[in-house]
């Protein structure tokens, strides 16, 4: 296992399209509910311990080996939003496109075939995290950390908040997302056994109505 | 010191009747939760769920099994909201409704709230079971505390499979305990009424319903299956209602739907 890959697949500059993303933060700057530093990281805080931790648990299973078309599956499920389904399905392709291009495996390929529009972007993930020679755990760190850093940079964008406080947003949730990363993993290592009902499903009223609000305005800035 | 909890199970049982009606050869209550059958207009057969005592108490354990056979029609509402208290242990409250409803069958399953009030920890889950040519319509109302009281803790968790496969699985946390953020601008945002409408129709099958919102705070989203569901946010139960009312008469086809 290479530790200096799972910087490489956790890099921002990962050429995999999520910058076009806010994770629902440019729904949630126009409603008025983030305003600042502070409103911001009670949004990443709320994210982290839902989709976070609901994207990090299948990533973690799509790394430890688990059935990609279950875990996809258990995905929709659990994404009633089919704003979200569409952008996490997008988001899985452009993935699956660099993890191909940077890890080739015959596995990537095979999901790529199953799935020509898209798996959704967390399975795509921990599959790209086990090409590159990483397991459960790193595949669920990259994929809790990316589910607020992606709202913290695009607040940046939307705000113009100063860059150092929505850095120090992430640096004050990191011992949070060690939580979840933990239960992530936990959640993944029973799917083998128990199926994917175990995953956690975790949800955000607001997250969900905010991305069908967001779908349906005629200019905006982030694709989602 | 431990103090058990109350465990008990209402279980109904809806058939065709083979005159065009339902049947009810099981209707049972027990214990807390007591079932009526009420007259009501349509073929269908109507059940209202009467909570005899208060509770959920912490530590009590609640059952309501539904199971609606080939043909059948059922709507089961409640008398009144169901408030999760604090009881004599620290111990979590439970309650779990398992419904089934077989190919063409029909179920409105339409209770009233569930107010989680100071002090209480409950956990609700909700399992239902479809055939492919089922039909479904599926409330859930949670309000946080009651009247200017903070609420306790509340999980909730939603799954909804069609011929085996799972379209919808939900957990909500929120309340003193949940994990953080609950009442941030990803989750609630201050709303303290939170509420689901779930409705399935093998018509969506061909014809998807077609995603829109309701206000800034409501949102009706095709699942990935012949299935819509309706989230709602409002600051109480009043308003939270009249979201979802108003998203299920436009989602109906007919006016004779309506009354099953």
């Amino acid at each position: 296992m290479s530790r200096a890959a799972l910087l490489v697949l956790a890099d921002g500059r990962f050429p995999a399209g999520g910058h076009a993303h806010s994770g629902g933060a440019e729904a949630a700057v126009k409603a008025g509910r983030v305003t600042g530093a502070a409103s911001l990281e009670e949004f990443c805080r709320g994210r982290l311990h839902t989709a976070g931790l609901v994207s990090a648990a299948l990533a973690a299973a799509a790394a430890a080996g688990a059935d990609p078309v279950s875990l996809d599956a258990a995905a929709d499920a659990r994404t009633p939003s089919s704003a979200l389904r569409v952008a996490a399905r997008k988001l899985g392709r452009q993935l699956m496109r660099a993890a191909r291009a940077t890890w080739p495996s015959a596995e990537l390929d095979a999901v790529a075939r199953e799935f020509p529009k898209g798996a959704h972007q967390p399975v795509v993930l921990g599959l790209a995290a086990r090409a590159a020679g990483l397991g459960a755990v790193d595949a669920a760190y990259c994929s809790a950390y990316e589910s607020v850093s992606g709202a913290a940079s695009a607040t940046v964008r939307l705000l113009s908040l100063d860059p150092f406080d929505a850095t120090g947003v992430l640096a004050r949730l990191a011992p949070e997302l060690d939580r979840v990363a933990d239960a992530a993993v936990e959640a993944a290592r029973r799917v083998g056994d128990e199926g994917v009902e175990v995953l956690p499903a975790a949800s955000a009223p607001l997250l969900e109505i905010g991305a069908e609000v967001h779908a349906a305005w005629a200019v905006r800035l982030f694709a989602s | 010191m431990t103090v058990p909890g109350v465990r008990a199970t209402a279980r109904i049982g809806a058939r065709a009747d083979g005159r065009g009606g339902t049947a009810l050869p099981v209707l049972e209550g027990e214990g807390p939760i007591a079932l009526r059958r009420t007259r009501g207009s349509g073929p269908g057969a109507h059940v209202v769920l009467v909570g005899a005592m208060s509770g959920p108490l912490g530590g009590d354990h609640f059952t309501v099994v539904a199971d609606v056979a080939e043909g059948a029609r059922l709507r089961v509402g409640s008398a009144a909201a169901t408030i999760a208290l604090p009881g004599q242990t620290k111990d979590e409250a439970r309650y779990d409704v398992r419904l089934c409803v077989a190919d063409g069958g029909e179920l409105q399953w339409l209770p009233e709230q569930l107010i989680s009030a100071h002090g209480s920890d409950l956990y609700v889950g909700t399992q239902v079971d479809l055939g492919a040519n089922a039909r479904l319509v599926l409330r859930e109302e949670q309000v946080l505390g009651r009247v200017g009281e903070e609420p306790g803790r509340l999980t909730s968790r939603l799954t909804v499979r069609i011929a085996g496969r799972t379209v919808l699985d939900q957990e909500l946390a929120c309340g003193l305990g949940a994990p953080g953020g609950w009442d941030g601008p990803a989750v609630l945002a201050g709303h303290r009424a939170v509420g689901q409408l779930v409705v399935v129709r093998p018509e969506f099958a061909d014809e998807p319903a077609v995603a829109r919102v309701v206000g800034e705070t409501a949102a009706v989203t095709p699942l990935a299956g012949p299935a819509v569901l309706v989230t709602a946010v409002a600051p109480d139960a009043l308003r939270l209602r009249r979201v979802l009312d108003e998203a299920l008469v436009t989602l109906e086809g007919s006016p004779a739907e309506r009354t099953a």
